[in-house]
Order: C-alpha cells, then sequence, then structure tokens
C-alpha cells in the first residue's frame, strides 16, 4: 500500500515537471511503453533467493541449458472413438442423443452435397469462386453444437457449417455465391463471403487473420456486460502466421477475454506444407507461451470436437479467460476453384484422407453401431439433400442481382454528397452507354434508364 | 479536474495570463486562438490535451459502453490526454493493451462491432502503419462488405500527428492523406482546443469509424476558453477562419496557424484580403465551402506539413480546377512538406512555414 502510494506521488510530481515545462518536453516523446509507474500492481518479492525481474517469475539456475522445442513431446491429440466409430473410452461419449445426432450428421453431409453441386457450378462458370470445406465438416459442426446459438463467431472462409448449424439455409448461401438480390452483402463480396448477424456469424472477409484481434474485442465487451456468451473465432493454421494472430493471442490472454480460438490445422496453406508454416508444436504448442489453456483435438472426431468445445465453453465462461483449440485434420479438397493441389501434394495422400480417416464416415459408422443410422437412411437423406441443394441453386440462379445503387450505399451509414454524385454520374452514363453494359441482369436497371 | 486545483498549473495559466497572445511558441508558428459566443456558456481555459482529456471525459460519463485504451493510456498517456479517466470511470473502461498497433485497432473494432463505443489511441500517428490494413481493409469496409448486417461505426481512433520542433522521421509525419484514399472511415483534424473538444465527440458518436489526429505541438501551446457544456462541431464542414477578398487559403491542423499570420503579413506587407479555411474533415470533405470561397477570390493556395506528392492538396486542386475553371486567376498552389522524409536538424527548413506561404501569396497575386 505505501509503495503504491508512493508510485503515486512520483507519477505526479512527473506530471506536474511536463506541465511546468512551456517548450515541448523531451522525455514525453520518447516512445514510451515502461511508465506504468502509478498502474502497476506488480509486486516485490521478499525473497531476495529468488530474481526480482518483472518480466517473470522463475527461479536461478547455474546450469546453462537452452530450452528446445525437443525437450517436450508435442501436446497429444484428444479422441473419443477410433477411425471405426467405437468409442475408445466410454466416460468420453457425450451420448448426444438422436436428435442431436441426426442434426450433426445431416449437416455435415448436407454441407458435402453443397460442396460438391457448387463446386461444380464453379467448373461450368456459374458462379465466380468456391471454396470446399471436404474433410473438414466435423470440425464445422462439432464445435458449432457445442456453443449457443447467440455466442458469437468470427470465421476465416472454410466455416461454412458453423453458420448453417445455426439456420443459414441453403438459399441463403446459394444467394450469397451468386451475388443477387437476396444475398446478405448485397453482391458485394466474392461467394462463401457469408454472414448474418441473426445468426450471430461476422461477416467473413478475404483479409487473413485479421478477424483474430477483432474477435478478443467482442469478447472483452462480452465479459464487460456479463451477458454469459462467448466468442469464438476460427482460423487456418497458415493464418495463424500473421501478426494479428499474435495481437489476438496476447491481447485476449492480458486483458482476460472469454473467447475460443479455434484453429483448423489441415496440414497445408494453399500450397504451403506445415514444416514451412512453422517449426514448434503446431498452433497448440504456442498457447502457454501466452498463457493460454491449450488443447490439441482429432479434427476428424466430431464428437471429440463437440467435447473439447464444450469445455473450452465451460472455461471461458467460469474462468473469463481465452482458451486454444487446434484441431487436427487434412483438406481434402483443393484450397479453392482456382487452384489445383495435383501440383503439390500427391493423390494418394489424398485418396488416404479421403477414404480412411473421414469425419463423416467415422460419425456415421458411430451411429450405425448405436442403431441411429443405416443403409436406407443414407440413401433417403442423400437423394432428399441433393434434391434441396439443387432447388436452392436454380431458385438462386434466377435471381436478378441488386440495384446498382447498392455499389454506393452502406459506404457510410449516410451516402455522402461524392458518392451521391459519382450515382449520378454511373446513371448519365449509363443512359447514354447501356448497351455496353449488363443491365438487364440487375434489379430494375433497364426500367431506371428507359 | 485535477489540473484546476493543481498549484503548479494555476501558477502557468498566470503566467501565460501575463504575455501577449501571440507570443512565439515555436520556431515556426504562432498560436491563434479561437473564441466562442457567450451564448455557448461557461468556459475554461484548457489547452489542446486538456480539451481532449475533457471530450473523453465526457464521453465516458454519458455512455457506460465506452472504453479507451491504448499504450500507456492508464497512467494518463505520454501526452497526458488521459489523465484522471482511469481512477474515475476503472480499470476496465481505460486500460493499457500490449505494444501492438494491429491488436488496438483490430481490438477496437471487435468492441465496435457488438455495439461498445470503442476509443483507441495510437501512441504516435507515425506508428498507425502497422494498423494500416486493420483501418483500410476492416474498419473501413466493415458495414459495406456485410451489406449492413455488421459495422464498427462506433470505433474512433485518435493519434498525436504533426512537427514538433525536433521528432525527425517517426515522431513528425502527416499521414492523413494515405487515409484520405480509403472509402468509408472519416478523417478528421482540429485546430485548437475548442475544435478538438467539438470534432473529437462529434468523431466518437458519428456511426462510422473515424482517425482524429491531434496535431501534438498544441497539445500544451495551445489554449483557448472551451465551452465547459457538451457539445459536438459537424464532420465534413470546413471552418471559414478569416474571411477575405482576394485570395483563398485552405489548411487543416497547425498549418492553419500559419495561413493565419500570412494572412496578416498580405494585409500589411501587400495590401492583399485571404480567407482562410480549416478544412477540419479531410474525408469526406467540404468541397462546397472551398468550391465557394473559390469562385469568389479567384485564386488558391493549399498548405500542409505532409509531402506534396499526393499529398491531400493534390485532391483539392483537381477538384477545384475541375469545379472553378472559369473562375481561376491563377494555377492553385500548394505549399507542402518536401517529398523527403521528415528530418531531425533540418526542420526548419523543411516545413512550409510562414515566409514558403508568404512567398506563394506573392505569386499567386503576381502571377
Amino acid at each position: 500500500m505505501f509503495k503504491s502510494c508512493l508510485f503515486r506521488v512520483l507519477s505526479f510530481q512527473r506530471s506536474f515537471r511536463l506541465l511546468a515545462n512551456d517548450r515541448y518536453v523531451r522525455p514525453s516523446i520518447a516512445r514510451c511503453s515502461s511508465s506504468k509507474l502509478s498502474t502497476s500492481e506488480a509486486k516485490v518479492n521478499t525473497n531476495n533467493d529468488r530474481p526480482q525481474f518483472p518480466g517473470s517469475r522463475s527461479e536461478w539456475t547455474q546450469k546453462l541449458a537452452f530450452t528446445r522445442n525437443t525437450d517436450y513431446d508435442g501436446i497429444p491429440v484428444y479422441r473419443v472413438m477410433n477411425r471405426d466409430g467405437s468409442i475408445i473410452d466410454e466416460s468420453q461419449d457425450p451420448n448426444l442423443g438422436e436428435a442431436k445426432i441426426t442434426k450433426i450428421y445431416k449437416g455435415m453431409t448436407l454441407l458435402n452435397t453443397m460442396d460438391r453441386v457448387l463446386y461444380e457450378s464453379q467448373r461450368q462458370g456459374r458462379i465466380s469462386f468456391y471454396m470446399t470445406s471436404f474433410g473438414e465438416e466435423g470440425t464445422h459442426f462439432g464445435s458449432a453444437a457445442a456453443l449457443n446459438d447467440d455466442d458469437l463467431v468470427f470465421g476465416q472462409y472454410r466455416e461454412g457449417g458453423v453458420i448453417m448449424w445455426r439456420g443459414f439455409n441453403l438459399q441463403q448461401v446459394m444467394d450469397q455465391c451468386y451475388g443477387n438480390i437476396d444475398g446478405n452483402d448485397k453482391g458485394r463480396q466474392m461467394p462463401v463471403h457469408y454472414g448474418d448477424k441473426n445468426l450471430h456469424f461476422v461477416t467473413i472477409s478475404s483479409t487473413l487473420a485479421t478477424q483474430m484481434p477483432q474477435a478478443v474485442g467482442a469478447a472483452y465487451h462480452f465479459k464487460r456486460q456479463a451477458n454469459g456468451k462467448v466468442v469464438i473465432c476460427y482460423f487456418g493454421e497458415g493464418a495463424s502466421s500473421e501478426g494479428d494472430a499474435h495481437a489476438a493471442l496476447n491481447f485476449a490472454a492480458t486483458l482476460d477475454c472469454p473467447i475460443i480460438f479455434f484453429c483448423r490445422n489441415n496440414g497445408y496453406a494453399i500450397s504451403t506444407p506445415t514444416h514451412e508454416q512453422y517449426r514448434g508444436d503446431g498452433i497448440a504448442g504456442r498457447g502457454s507461451g501466452y498463457g493460454i489453456a491449450s488443447i490439441r483435438v482429432d479434427g476428424n472426431d466430431t464428437l471429440a470436437v463437440y467435447n473439447v468445445t464444450a469445455a473450452a465453453r465451460n472455461y471461458c465462461i467460469e474462468e473469463s479467460k481465452p482458451v486454444l483449440i487446434e484441431a487436427m485434420t487434412y483438406r481434402i479438397g483443393h484450397h479453392s476453384t482456382s487452384d489445383d493441389s495435383s501440383a503439390y501434394r500427391s493423390v494418394d495422400e489424398v485418396r488416404y484422407w479421403h477414404q480412411q480417416d473421414h469425419p463423416i464416415s467415422r460419425l456415421r459408422k458411430y451411429m450405425e453401431l448405436k442403431g441411429l443410422w443405416d443403409d436406407a437412411k443414407e440413401k433417403e437423406w442423400k437423394e432428399e439433400s441433393r434434391r434441396q441443394v439443387l432447388q436452392a441453386f436454380v431458385a438462386a440462379e434466377k435471381k436478378p442481382k441488386p440495384n446498382v445503387i447498392e455499389m454506393f450505399t452502406d459506404v457510410y451509414n449516410e451516402m455522402p454528397d461524392n458518392l451521391r454524385s459519382q450515382y449520378n454520374d454511373l446513371k448519365a452514363h449509363l443512359k447514354v452507354y447501356k448497351e455496353h453494359y449488363p443491365i438487364k441482369n440487375f434489379n430494375e436497371l433497364t426500367e431506371e434508364l428507359c | 479536474m485535477w489540473m484546476r486545483q493543481n498549484p503548479i498549473f494555476s501558477f502557468l495559466l498566470k503566467k501565460r495570463l501575463n504575455v501577449a497572445f501571440k507570443r512565439r511558441y515555436s520556431t515556426h508558428f504562432n498560436f491563434y486562438p479561437s473564441t466562442v459566443a457567450a451564448s455557448e456558456g461557461e468556459t475554461n481555459r484548457l489547452n489542446l490535451f486538456q480539451a481532449v482529456n475533457n471530450a473523453l471525459d465526457i464521453a465516458l460519463a454519458s455512455d457506460p459502453s465506452t472504453c479507451i485504451f491504448g499504450e500507456d493510456v492508464a497512467f494518463g498517456g505520454v501526452f497526458r490526454c488521459t489523465i484522471g479517466l482511469q481512477d474515475k470511470y476503472g480499470k476496465d473502461r481505460v486500460f493499457n493493451t500490449p505494444l501492438s498497433e494491429q491488436g488496438i485497432v483490430g481490438f477496437g473494432i471487435g468492441l465496435a462491432v457488438v455495439g461498445a463505443t470503442s476509443i483507441a489511441e495510437i501512441q504516435f500517428a507515425d506508428y498507425i502503419f502497422p494498423a494500416f490494413d486493420q483501418i483500410v481493409n476492416e474498419a473501413s469496409k466493415f458495414r459495406y462488405r456485410s451489406g449492413n448486417h455488421f459495422d464498427c461505426g462506433s470505433l474512433t481512433i485518435r493519434a498525436p500527428c504533426g512537427a514538433v520542433g525536433h521528432g525527425a522521421l517517426y515522431h513528425s509525419q502527416s499521414v492523413e492523406s494515405f487515409f484520405a484514399h480509403i472509402p468509408g472511415i472519416k478523417v478528421v483534424m482540429p485546430r485548437g482546443p475548442i475544435q478538438a473538444k467539438g470534432l473529437l465527440l462529434s468523431c466518437i458518436r458519428d456511426k462510422n469509424p473515424c482517425i482524429f489526429f491531434e496535431p501534438k505541438i498544441l497539445y500544451r501551446v495551445a489554449v483557448e476558453h472551451v465551452p465547459v457544456k457538451d457539445y459536438v462541431l459537424p464532420l465534413s464542414k470546413a471552418d471559414v477562419v478569416i474571411e477575405g477578398d482576394h485570395l483563398t487559403m485552405v489548411g487543416w491542423g497547425t498549418q492553419v496557424h500559419i495561413l493565419q499570420e500570412v494572412c496578416q503579413m498580405a494585409q500589411d506587407m501587400l495590401n492583399i484580403s485571404c480567407e482562410v479555411i480549416d478544412l477540419q474533415t479531410i474525408i469526406p470533405w467540404d468541397k462546397e465551402t472551398v468550391i465557394n470561397s473559390v469562385k469568389k477570390t479567384g485564386r488558391l493556395l493549399i498548405a500542409h506539413e505532409a509531402p506534396i506528392t499526393a499529398g491531400f492538396g493534390a485532391e483539392i486542386a483537381a477538384t477545384i480546377q475541375n469545379e472553378c475553371f472559369l473562375h481561376l486567376e491563377a494555377p492553385v498552389f500548394r505549399v507542402a512538406g518536401y517529398d523527403t522524409p521528415f528530418p531531425h536538424v533540418y526542420e526548419p527548413f523543411y516545413i512550409p512555414d510562414k515566409w514558403k506561404c508568404f512567398d506563394a501569396v506573392k505569386k499567386l497575386i503576381n502571377y
């Protein structure tokens, strides 16, 4: 107490000096990060045998030894069921119940069917771009099912299953990919950049890892509101090399934010394998360096992902601290429709994951063992899901694009004069040159120009 | 406010009262204080950092979701702008972050996305560039790309900017034109304490992400009678500081004070009547006020500290030649920093001071 008062006095004297100096004061201009006298709560350790440095809390050693990555085994991969879908330790079976497990399975397979149709439609030039989630369906649905539906999601771009779990329907997906009049983003972003305020899923942007510190800010506000909500932030192992990932993990730890960092480690960032991405113990291995509780999970084991996410959610709420989950998986599909992954990895490698260790087939085996699923149900659902996908697809293709004024709205909350004037310029231009533009595809544009 | 009870501060005020108002505070400009009408109510003598502090105090008091954060803001900030606020509002509302600008702005965006009023401080405008991605690709595009499902309109980023006498490369920069090329944000710079309080409160309450650049050389030397009440000044509205007939001069921040002195010099030495305009908001900027002025005077001088090439003066010049072509009696002149990094010992030669501006006035008039 006495010391903190002393610090406060010193601090005030320091401010007096600054004020008293009429000219610009040189010390205050220096980039100052250590001026924490008045707020520092560091306790001075009374045991003089221990180091007193404010920056750490460790003991002395007389042994000169570097700490090396190889000193430790990697963080183990938590799993619940083996590749045959049988539970390894019965105490770990979440026993989700028929309705929930069926919803998860149907969601994963619907996403898979949708991915196939949209991937093909891009190949045919009907949409401009697409990214599949092949092999990572388990990470989406396992984690989404363990959260509350009003927990806020910040994603990267390969988390379509999470927003679908919340109720983003096939029509909304298709409308966004087509950029038509009903797309949530009014045709402004590339396909697969989903988002929906009502579903608490923050709109995706292409810039990698930028969502990470943002998610921390949102979690901080939730903590202040004490609203019982957490934030989950998804990202790939490649994105975790960005500076924003570092900032986010560090901010979340120092500001005690209730956030789940969920890393999808699928082995590749486009063509770059993980051994060119990092040399540590993956992403989970970084957690303790930031003071963040961390865990590694089998991302192809949907039940393990569920358990881990549910436990992380509880930890976030109870401790008001961040958690880091690294879900190990494999990107079975190409990075995107603009990528041919056979240029940098073998077909055999992909085939292994597709045939031997796939989240969908594993969950199906688990359900069959429990008597919750069979071939007849599979056949019926396959046909039904394909019908639903194609129906939404055809409907989306027929819808017009939004009116071109939407190119100018929402830049600001109100359209400023320069944008109003630029919109008027464009319309005047189109009146003269309309035959050179695709005006008939855009809502009400033909009528406005004639 | 604690400063008013502080004996040294009172002494300072007394000392200042005894000297001429246009005394020399620095090597390159005199501060020309603004005044407000008596109808604005009670006023306090505040310098610019105190006016900022006062605005932040009001923002925290009037909206419980407001948080202020950045490097070293907890103890009051390296420029004293946040002094006393943590004690008054708590550690969860005014707090230090780790030393990471991209983290600060990203964190601020996230707070704003969930509806909190988010006031981030970047310690010097020179260090805003690590956050450039978060500003240009994220903050500015949040509303647009989400179809208005999400926005970060309640985010304000404050950063000290501009020349300070000895700041050299990384404590002197005027970076506004980098941000003028970003649709979706607002960029604002005040010229004194009255404008700082009103414009900052506008930025904080505006429904769009705003960057508020505070000319750091004015933090202590700029003292004015600032209204005590909670008030806002409109964004995207330039302020005609001095009316005149023969020539229009446009600047912002510290440069407005140089232009006011040049206006006086032109009157005294050339018998020329100049109109001085403080742009105040860089984007979206008030074209109408500048256009109307140039249509009246026929001549335009734009001055800013930032380097001349692709500085914001270029945008104004291009717009004016387009809108006022038939009214212009001379080319639009720009007096600005040179296209070099901001140097240490050469600062007196680098800045667009009153003599460079005065010379431009002479050339414009004699064109």
